[in-house]
């Protein structure tokens, strides 16, 4: 990372801690944020974030490898999670998932290359009752039927902005 | 009181969320016992005990002589409740309770060992076994495993849950002092629980979730390419096999059985406290003397008391104080104070990491290990007329920071490597063990010339406090005049001594000596300028207590003010050192401190400057006197700012 990157990082998360305040528990605010606003966290943030909080960098590594939604690696503009709990395989999340990967034209666990999409299985969504469930970014998806993929990729893709790859800052 | 200085070693409740932080860890005491009743009755296992309200289930067993197994508990480490070891059954309660972790706020019933109990802790031992690789008789750890007694006391006689069979994590033995072998490790947190609250140095924490969760760096990163400052408190907690020292033994034994090496040992203070521990000996038993004969019979040549360099650093370090008082005092010089001690190489890496602005405090001198090595390629060379090449100096230290020390690329003042391996006061009971000794049979015999003479100063550099008493005993006699004996009573500057986090101390001088000894008469004229100035003194020990005075000090608090601060990495100094043996608690800390104190107070010479081989060698070879030319280059040196982050 170049050192005017760095500058421009540290000055953010310097707002942050202004914001959310130097307690421990504001650890997991500021990374929430950080991570809207670069679809990823740093390894360079995650010592300037330990540095002002005054906890050591390993702890907040820790924090970030246990949370599904903050990621070191960054993904693409639109996240889709798809339940892979039992209530969801019961109704049908297989053909629902396979339709994924064909329409996106990726696998789980993979950013497609113009980074615009990423697939991934979640843990229960807690929607066992409307299954399959689906959560693309912060909007829930239920009953979805593999017809309906189709749709809701057209609806990102027509999304303001969908083309910009989200840029990360590592 | 006891728990009071409990407070102050160890835990730190730093990482409880705020709205816990002031019931953590301490038992209803004063007003709050006597507005809520204090006392709380306990029957566990049907004998009733009236126990302060707060009290867990643990330690009120412990109070009633009632043993409950436990894993991830540690008398140093605060509450972390995950192994799950010591379960006990509570009466209304319709599971198991972690009897480390349940404090008792109301008349409680506790059960320890019925069926259920048995059952679920041999479940739990089964469960950590399952995950735990490694064949015990090739472990470092072998019959001082806390998981592998578990095993045996909880009749363990087959895998019920499986048992890995490969390794499945790379051993990491990046770093110079500590090896992490995952694969043995059962996730009780207590590494990171010492990195963290004890040390404040946070190179481990537990990373991943779930069967996914690991100890790891930071990004898992090697433990050599971290923040980490090498004191192995972590492997003196660690209750299997994952985190042990870098052996250097089997070098040790090449060298000594070469016939062209000339192999000699320096023996620090604190591993003749320690040692008889793992020779069955409790803890506090010194066996100072026994190992000078089984060393000699286990084919060092010759066997030396780092007492001596311990002596020569206080000359050093001492004279250092006292120029950068007379630079301050009276040539008005910018002058870094407080001066820090710089005997700690893991309190060295510590302020290199985490304050490199204040390495200009730490003393220029190096520590004991270094220069003992310097001086035995030099001097001691010169004097016996052996190559230097070809001596080998083995180091026995209390420490894991030393390996590293040893092998920092400055460590060459001799033109070869001053010191060329640390031992471990655990590796070498593994050494004297397999040459077939049984230590405590061993005849006493003394050490070598010309280093031979013990004395009292240098021995307690191995208790917290230790240094700056040494160097007291010594600044004070130069500066006064006086006998120490006269200011205080046998030369013992017990306001200096304990086991509490942070002392501060203040000494005022009120007379001076008319005369300068002549050893520093060509560096201070006279010592009036010390007449009338209180001299204001810290020790802290732990490094998260050397955080607290470093923060202290960024804000200009009282130990801002401060001339002379002593800094042990480790939590009771030396003695409680990463290479000492396991197990460590405050208990055992304190016995090995009263041997040390012992072996002081049995000592003929209790002050550095009077020890006969230190004066013999500043006439014979640092002809220029302390801190001059020769001095500077080979037992001084010189630090490298880290700072704490990594790429």
């Amino acid at each position: 990372m170049l050192v005017g990157q760095q500058q421009r990082l540290s000055d953010e998360i310097r707002g942050l801690v202004e914001r959310y305040g130097r307690q421990r528990n504001a650890l997991i605010p500021i990374l929430q944020e950080l991570h809207a606003a670069h679809a990823s966290i740093s390894d360079f943030a995650m010592q300037v974030v330990a540095d002002e909080l005054g906890i050591h960098p390993s702890e907040v590594y820790g924090v970030v490898t246990f949370y599904q939604f903050l990621r070191r690696e960054s993904q693409g503009r639109f996240v889709f999670r798809l339940c892979r709990t039992i209530s969801c395989d019961l109704a049908g999340k297989a053909r629902v998932a396979r339709q994924l990967e064909n329409d996106l034209g990726i696998g789980f666990g993979q950013t497609s290359a113009d980074g615009r999409f990423s697939l991934e299985w979640a843990s229960c969504l807690g929607m066992c009752d409307q299954g399959p469930a689906l959560l693309v970014n912060e909007k829930v998806y239920t009953r979805v039927t593999p017809e309906q993929v189709h749709q809701i990729i057209e609806e990102c893709k027509a999304t303001f902005g969908a083309h910009a790859r989200q840029v990360a800052h590592a | 009181m006891s728990a009071e200085i409990r407070q102050d070693v160890v835990g730190d409740t730093s990482r409880a969320p705020v709205s816990q932080i002031p019931k953590l860890g301490k038992k209803a005491t004063g007003e709050a016992a006597g507005y809520i009743g204090g006392q709380v009755s306990a029957t566990i296992d049907g004998h009733e005990l009236k126990v302060p309200l707060g009290t867990t289930i643990l330690e009120a067993a412990k109070s009633m002589g009632i043993r409950i197994p436990t894993l991830c508990h540690h008398p140093d480490l605060c509450v972390a409740g995950v192994c799950r070891v010591c379960v006990v059954e509570v009466e209304g309660q319709r599971t198991l309770q972690a009897a480390c972790a349940y404090p008792i706020t109301a008349p409680i019933k506790v059960y320890t060992h019925t069926q259920k109990v048995r059952r679920a802790r041999r479940h739990v031992v089964d469960l950590l076994l399952s995950e735990h690789y490694g064949e015990c008789y090739t472990c470092v750890r072998n019959n001082n495993c806390e998981l592998q007694s578990l095993a045996k006391e909880f009749g363990v006689d087959f895998f019920r849950f499986g048992h890995v069979t490969e390794p499945r994590f790379e051993i990491d033995s990046s770093s110079y002092s500590v090896i992490r072998d995952p694969n043995k490790c059962v996730l009780c947190r207590r590494c990171v629980r010492t990195c963290i609250d004890v040390q404040e140095v946070g190179a481990l924490e537990a990373s991943g979730r779930s069967i996914g969760t690991r100890i790891s760096t930071y990004l898992d990163k090697p433990l050599g390419e971290v923040v980490c400052i090498n004191c192995g408190q972590c492997i003196n907690r660690c209750p299997t096999g994952a985190l042990h020292a870098k052996d250097a033994s089997d070098d040790v034994w090449r060298a000594i059985e070469d016939p062209t090496k000339h192999v000699v040992i320096q023996t620090a203070p604190s591993p003749r406290a320690g040692i008889g521990e793992c020779f069955g000996l409790p803890p506090g038993v010194p066996m100072t003397f026994q190992m000078n004969t089984a060393l000699r019979l286990a084919g060092f040549d010759k066997v030396f008391d780092t007492n001596f360099s311990a002596d020569l650093t206080i000359i050093e370090e001492g004279t250092e104080l006292l120029l950068r008082l007379y630079k301050a005092l009276v040539a008005k010089e910018p002058v870094a104070f407080p001066q820090f001690t710089s005997c700690s190489p893991g309190w060295v890496k510590f302020l290199e990491h985490f304050y490199p602005e204040y390495i200009p405090n730490l003393s220029s001198a190096k520590s004991p290990q270094q220069m003992f090595g310097a001086v035995i390629k030099t001097y001691y060379a010169q004097k016996t007329g052996i190559d230097p090449k070809d001596i080998v100096t083995v180091a026995l230290m209390p420490c894991s920071a030393k390996k590293f020390e040893c092998n920092r690329p400055e460590m060459d003042a001799s033109g070869f490597k001053d010191v060329d391996y640390g031992l471990t006061t655990r590796e070498l009971a593994q050494m004297i063990k397999e040459a077939g000794i049984h230590l405590p049979d061993m005849p006493k015999s003394d050490f070598d010339d010309p280093f031979g003479t013990r004395t009292g100063s240098g021995v307690i550099f191995g208790a917290m406090g230790g240094v700056m008493e040494a160097a007291l005993r010594t600044v004070l006699e130069l500066v006064t005049g006086k006998k120490v004996e006269n200011l205080f009573e046998n030369a013992n500057i017990v306001p200096v001594r304990g086991f509490d986090g942070v002392r501060y101390v203040e000494l005022p001088v009120t007379e001076v000596s008319p005369t300068v000894e002549p050893l520093i008469a060509h560096l201070v004229p006279n010592w009036d300028f010390l007449k009338g100035v209180t001299l204001k003194l810290a020790v802290a020990h732990g490094t998260a207590n050397a955080k607290k005075v470093l923060e202290d000090i960024k804000a200009g608090g009282p130990f801002s003010k401060c001339h002379f601060i002593e800094f042990m990495a480790c939590p009771g100094g030396c003695l409680g050192g990463g290479g000492q043996p396991i197990p460590t608690s405050p208990e055992i800390r304190a016995a090995r401190a009263k041997a040390i104190y012992d072996e002081d107070a049995a000592s003929e010479v209790r002050k550095s400057h009077e020890n006969p081989a230190v004066v013999e060698l500043y006439r014979e070879f640092l002809t220029d006197g302390p801190c001059g030319h020769v001095s500077h280059r080979l037992l001084h040196t010189h630090y490298t700012p880290r700072g704490k982050y990594i790429d």
